[in-house]
């Protein structure tokens, strides 16, 4: 029932669903919508199949920063936390 | 005709290659498997082409040195063989489009197609073939099915006449394509899927990760063990020794002949790993002792390698491993180094940046012993007690992780993050097994014995000509003071860059205590890498920062070593 007041108070800077690939919980999907970081890394994770308008489900993240595992196409894919910080996906699609 | 075989990373191109020109290449379930590239030939109708196995590629815009590699191959290309992975075409085919963009004949093989099936995925050949515009055969690289129909569409290859398309573009192609022509049902996970997801949670992985890594020693051991006492010490004791003997006798028991082929003597036997003779030693050390655990380490990480586990033990290790100024994939090279430091520092290469190929291959040099070390080390010092072999072991780790955090502090820039495909999980295949091990077994017996032999002989003439007293006055203060060795040691130290087993092996008569093989131990393991390693290390690295990282070897394995001598 708090959930919405919980999200913005902890992100205050995004908006509705749309939360970074960390904070997913195992098992969640979300459509990825930006990948912030520059043209560079955009481009070695659009290779691995991670790219706007691509549905992700995340597989486990390590703890202290490490990699967040998603499955993207039927693969998985290991990308590391501060990475993986900078994709951005809405977890409001069904 | 030159051929390429070009894909992405763990597709199976090395698997196709073997098929096409039945030339043996490495092969396993990771990505980066091949970072340089192998050649070989086949027969394309009555013609001989040339075939190019070429490290994997997710996109022709090079993001690590493997894939400049990929990049350069492809002009000296006549025909690309496209392997992709049929299981996910969703990022194969950018590859795949951006070959078609180009002027040059392509033929695409769907490996893998076995796996489609039981991934409920369909994909629609014809449909495919007329999008892409070129030939495309559905192959089982493991089996052999299809390689046939390759083989025969070589000739048939075209260029795609694609237009360049700009990134966006040819993703939106990709989907195009696939929209048409693959249609990908429901089904359940099933156990090895549920399997590789677990290992990668972090409470369940680590435990895994731990069992693995037990495991893994214990059947190292077994299968070790086994060998030596039930196979290699009888037939040396059976049938070897009384030829050795008989020669022996036939010497006379003395004279330089006798000192090269037979050795020292001691109390009437003839030792077979402290005589040191060409005969003796010479075919016991390398054949009885280091062998048996050179089969047990490469059957054990061909295993682990072939289902898929590394890129996961990679994903668990790697926070861990950013303290040291690598990330998480380092563990490959690393692990590779436990076997030989050779193909350890070849595959730096699947790391990205130049500080991260330097602090990997340099670790590996100094803190990593190979198989052939670790087996007369556990031979010599497992005598004394297994805690004294822990104390070796257990100083080389410590080593690994504070050398690591030094470099990692001192070199400028940062390391790159983890970003790996992981690979489902395959249930090893026996024959390829078997094979990979047999090819690594072999190669071990080519590269290693000619050294051997020629360094026992090296060491024993330069023995008759009192050479080594010489060296061990000379270098006496360092060695005894520093280290707390015998000045005879320095012999051993010497010949650690020749072969670090037959070194560890010259210690064996010195009747030392089990301290000081503990010291010489970690310092040879240490110390100067043996010639091979150090070869590849001038290639791989540059004179510039061989030099660098030999000066770190220097000082560190000479300031462990008397800190060793201090506290033991």
């Amino acid at each position: 029932m708090f959930g919405w007041f919980r999200r913005d108070k902890r992100r205050p800077d995004l908006e509705g669903d749309i939360v970074p690939l960390t904070s997913l919980r195992p098992g969640q999907r979300g459509l990825i919508v930006d990948v912030k970081g520059g043209r560079r890394l955009g481009e070695r994770l659009a290779a691995l199949g991670v790219r706007p308008g691509k549905k992700v489900t995340k597989v486990s993240s390590m703890l202290l920063g490490g990699p967040v595992t998603v499955e993207v196409d039927r693969a998985q894919v290991a990308i590391g936390h501060h990475m993986a910080a900078r994709i951005f996906v809405d977890v409001s699609i069904k | 005709m030159r051929v390429l075989l070009m894909g992405n990373p763990n597709v199976g191109k090395s698997v196709v290659f073997s098929r096409l020109t039945g030339v043996h290449v490495m092969s396993s379930n990771y990505p980066g498997t091949t970072v340089g590239y192998t050649e070989g030939q086949m027969k394309v109708g009555t013609e001989t082409a040339e075939v190019i196995d070429v490290p994997g590629t997710y996109t022709l815009d090079p993001t690590c040195e493997a894939e400049e590699v990929a990049l350069h191959m492809l002009e000296l290309g006549d025909v690309v063989v496209n392997v992709a992975d049929a299981t996910n075409l969703e990022r194969n085919l950018y590859l795949t489009l951006q070959l078609l963009e180009r002027e040059i004949p392509v033929v695409v093989a769907l490996n893998l197609w076995d796996d489609t099936h039981h991934r409920g995925i369909h994909v629609d050949l014809d449909r495919m073939r007329e999008e892409l515009g070129v030939p495309v055969i559905p192959t089982v690289a493991v089996s052999g099915e299809g390689i046939k129909e390759l083989v025969e569409a070589i000739p048939e290859a075209v260029a795609g006449k694609h237009p360049a398309r700009s990134r966006d573009e040819r993703w939106a192609a990709v989907g195009r394509i696939l929209e048409s022509a693959q249609v990908v049902g429901h089904r359940h996970h099933t156990f090895l899927e549920r399997l590789g997801d677990a290992t990668v949670q972090p409470l369940p992985g680590a435990l895994f990760a731990i069992g693995i890594l037990a495991g893994s020693f214990a059947l190292i051991r077994l299968v070790g063990e086994s060998l030596i006492s039930y196979v290699m010490d009888p037939l040396y004791n059976a049938l070897w020794m009384p030829l050795v003997e008989a020669v022996s006798g036939a010497l006379g028991g003395q004279g330089v002949l006798h000192a090269l082929l037979i050795g020292r003597v001691a109390g009437g036997v003839i030792d077979p790993v402290e005589s040191f003779g060409l005969l003796s030693s010479g075919v016991y050390v390398p054949l009885a002792m280091v062998l048996p655990y050179i089969v047990g380490f490469y059957l054990v990480l061909g295993l682990l390698e072939d289902v898929g586990y590394l890129p996961r033990l990679a994903v668990l290790l790697d926070s861990a491993m950013h303290r040291i100024g690598l990330h998480g994939y380092a563990i490959i090279p690393t692990l590779l180094g436990l076997g030989c430091n050779v193909p350890a520092v070849l595959a730096t290469r699947i790391l990205e940046s130049r500080r991260e190929r330097f602090i990997a291959a340099t670790l590996v040099v100094v803190a990593v012993p190979c198989a052939a070390l670790q087996a007369v080390i556990v031979g010599l010092v497992g005598d004394f007690g297994f805690k004294y072999v822990l104390m070796v072991y257990g100083t080389l780790v410590l080593v690994w992780l504070i050398l690591g955090s030094i470099l990692n502090r001192l070199m400028k820039g940062f390391s790159p993050e983890l970003l790996i495909e992981i690979p489902r999980y395959r249930w090893p295949i026996l024959t390829p097994v078997l094979t990979k091990l047999w090819a690594r077994v072999l190669g071990f017996l080519r590269e290693a014995l000619p050294i051997f032999f020629a360094a026992i002989l090296a060491i024993n003439l330069m023995y008759l000509g009192g050479i080594f007293d010489a060296l061990a006055r000379f270098t006496a203060p360092v060695v005894t003071r520093l280290l707390g060795l015998p000045a005879d040691s320095v012999v051993a130290l010497a010949v650690g860059f020749l072969r670090k087993d037959v070194a560890m092996g010259l210690l064996a008569p010195l009747a030392m205590t089990a301290e000081q093989y503990v010291i010489a131990g970690v310092v040879l393991a240490m110390f100067f890498p043996c010639v091979a390693t150090f070869a590849v290390l001038v290639r791989e690295l540059g004179a510039k920062d061989t030099a660098r990282a030999s000066l770190v070897m220097l000082v560190s394995a000479l300031s462990v070593g008397g800190i060793l001598n201090a506290i033991l």
